[in-house]
């Protein structure tokens, strides 16, 4: 199975967790994170204006290989087993899944790290773009500079690998 | 020189082309350089904030070269996950 997978389609928490270690008597620990798509959420400054929609745009091609390289980096930090990576993209409700990201290694301390380390750097490099529906309009969602601080710490993080 | 350049999200929408294939005059040998170029045909190229490039679809820094034949994108920061 690929790691990283773009797609329109929902996906199976339960299935792909249970792929991540199924004939894999080696991995100690599965982590994973799923990102939703919040209903209310609320503009700066501004009350009682609810997102009833978002749509995803993305960069065909970067964004898989965005995806992957962000994946070889994690491997050379930590000691991982399988890997793997789905984002939707198009217009999304509510409650709806957005992203997955499922690490496995031999034990907890590199899964957890790892799961984190991606999340944060698919949030500041994987070319994805938000704009949501509200019912005053559309607006694309502006960056976060909680998400470069979120990423930058990674930079002092050499990883858990004894190299 | 010839490249092609794409668009994307909320810049994408200001320019009004998603991709566009430019004749370059000669002298333009960076990112920076050929957006300050495209930015006489369209602004938001001037007026955005923290715009973001990316070349062959590496994400790059505004002094990276370009050269014929390159894809090069021009974005707003990113906000996936």
């Amino acid at each position: 199975m690929s790691e990283v997978s773009v797609q329109t389609a929902d996906f199976d928490v339960g299935v792909e967790i249970e792929a991540l270690s199924s004939g894999d008597v080696g991995a100690g620990a599965v982590a994973s994170f799923v990102g939703l798509v919040r209903a209310d959420k609320l503009a700066e400054g501004q009350a009682g204006e609810g997102v009833t929609a978002m749509t995803l745009e993305h960069y065909p091609g970067m964004t898989e290989s965005a995806l992957a390289g962000i994946v070889v980096e994690a491997r050379r930090r930590w000691d991982l087993r399988r890997v793997r990576v789905i984002h939707r993209v198009g217009r999304l409700l509510p409650g709806e899944r957005i992203v997955f990201v499922g690490v496995a290694s031999s034990h907890r301390g590199d899964a957890f790290a790892a799961c984190e380390f991606i999340m944060d750097y698919l949030k500041t490099q994987a070319p994805f773009w938000k704009k949501e529906e509200t019912p005053d309009g559309g607006r694309w969602v502006d960056a976060r500079e909680s998400d470069d601080v979120a990423a930058r710490r990674w930079e002092a993080v050499p990883g858990g690998k004894a190299t | 020189m010839s490249l092609k350049v794409l668009y994307f999200a909320g810049l994408r929408e200001a320019v009004g082309v998603s991709a566009e294939n430019i004749d370059l005059p000669a002298g333009i040998a960076t990112v920076g350089e050929l957006r300050k170029f495209l930015g006489v045909r369209h602004e938001a190229l001037t007026t955005a904030k923290n715009l973001r490039a990316a070349v062959n679809q590496k994400m790059v820094g505004h002094d990276a070269p370009v050269a014929e034949g390159d894809e090069v994108a021009f974005f707003p920061p990113v906000t996936g996950g």
